[in-house]
């Protein structure tokens, strides 16, 4: 059975989808990553998903839930990667992610964690009105 | 009667065909044709290869219906000129003229030839006129095409045209929208928007409505969608060229922008989207414009 490898960098958890997700596979890679941030109390978790072409409604419910399950357990996620098509049909599925964070790749995304975990007050906007 | 009559057509046609030829020119030259567009000699090349397919047409029957086989080759050298001629800028009555023109001289040959009956001369007149109005208004019809299909190239030229997405700075991008905001020119806007940075790696959108003319509850939901987008993808925007009216509307309407940072102007945005990113702009010689204190 195919698994989403986790890689860990310190503090932080990276994992790399580079195959087409099938709903199970999104189930075991929540049931997966929520172990692993128990396991390594990571502090931050970096889903890229830059090789993910197609998004169903299952597809990106569960990648919220991932994210939010994360932030409950202490660890910020950040999504980084989302193509165009992927986020255009997210936005037209009504599922805006709101609550997560997200970065164009993961050189960003490494420095959007390693911010909040200096200002962990900060906001989820980081452009919020002045 | 109706064979006889193709007949005498045919020769007459055929016969006088020069004679024909020369008296349709004068009156073409005469009235209707614009030196400044054609040439005499161009014209004369189209008068002639257009009777010579008319003839052969001729020959081979039919003289009700233009849309039968025979006559598809006149069709096609008449959809070729009224297309030219569309492109050239020539009216729909001047292109339907190089047909009608022909009624004249062809009548009067008919008329000089005829040694029958008034019945049988009328048969041949009304004939070859309807034959050559179904002809004319043929060729109205295909200038209308052609000009229907550069509207149309027009109107795609125009959708790729409105929304270019500019570079103001490493980083910051820019989306000027001109125009009404309906849902086919969001959607290659938010495309190209959101391919613009993947590509450019930019990390804020600028979206400006300054020359959107109205905002309803639809175009907001439009732009909301674009921002909501780029913020999945880990870009942030901000619109700008938010008029007075605008803002007004969409208060009224009930549109919820708190999610979305807004500002007046371009400048502005600007201005915010360089703080963002940690860039300052000075002057270089600061001791001759100490007076503008904004910068």
């Amino acid at each position: 059975m195919e698994k989403i490898p986790f890689l860990q960098m310190g503090e932080y958890l990276l994992v790399t989808i580079q195959i087409d997700m099938h709903d199970q596979l999104a189930l075991t890679l929540q049931e997966d990553l929520t172990n692993k941030i128990i396991q390594t109390s990571a502090r931050g978790v970096l889903i890229d998903i830059s090789s993910l072409d197609i998004v169903d409604s299952f597809i990106g419910r569960i990648l919220s839930n991932i994210a939010k399950m994360s932030q409950i357990l202490g660890a910020q996620t950040v999504v980084v990667g989302m193509q165009p098509a992927v986020a255009i049909t997210l936005v037209e599925l009504g599922l805006s992610l709101t609550g997560i964070l997200t970065a164009l790749n993961i050189e960003k995304g490494m420095l959007l964690l390693q911010a909040q975990a200096t200002f962990p007050a900060k906001s989820q906007n980081k452009y919020t009105r002045q | 009667m109706s064979v006889r009559g193709n007949n005498q057509i045919l020769e007459v046609v055929k016969n006088h065909q020069a004679e024909i030829l020369a008296d349709w020119l004068k009156i073409q030259l005469s009235s209707g044709v614009r030196p400044d567009l054609i040439k005499e000699s161009q014209l004369r090349k189209e008068c002639q290869e257009f009777l010579e397919l008319f003839k052969e047409a001729l020959e081979q029957g039919d003289l009700t219906d233009i849309h039968a086989s025979n006559w598809s080759e006149v069709r096609e050298i008449l959809a070729k000129l009224s297309r030219n001629r569309s492109h050239k800028g020539f009216t729909p009555s001047e292109t339907a003229n190089f047909i009608f023109s022909l009624k004249p001289p062809l009548f009067e040959r008919i008329r000089q030839l005829s040694t029958q009956d008034n019945h049988t001369l009328l048969e041949q007149v009304w004939q070859i006129t309807t034959l050559l109005d179904q002809l004319g208004l043929w060729t109205t019809e295909i200038y209308q095409k052609s000009r229907e299909e550069v509207i149309l190239r027009q109107q795609e030229e125009l959708i790729e045209l409105s929304t270019p997405v500019v570079q103001l700075w490493e980083g910051i991008l820019a989306l000027p929208v001109i125009g009404t905001l309906d849902s086919t020119r969001t959607q290659t806007m938010m495309e190209s928007l959101l391919q613009e940075i993947i590509d450019k790696k930019a990390e804020l959108a600028i979206i400006d409505i300054t020359g959107v003319p109205t905002v309803d509850t639809l175009t907001a939901q439009h732009l909301l969608k674009t921002v909501t987008a780029a913020r999945l993808m880990g870009a942030e925007c901000i619109i700008s060229g938010v008029r007075p009216q605008i803002a007004q509307t969409i208060v009224y309407l009930g549109v919820d922008l708190s999610n979305v940072v807004t500002k007046a102007s371009l400048s502005d945005a600007f201005a915010l989207a360089l703080k963002q990113l940690g860039l300052k702009i000075t002057n270089r010689e600061p001791h001759r414009f100490e007076h503008d204190e904004r910068l």
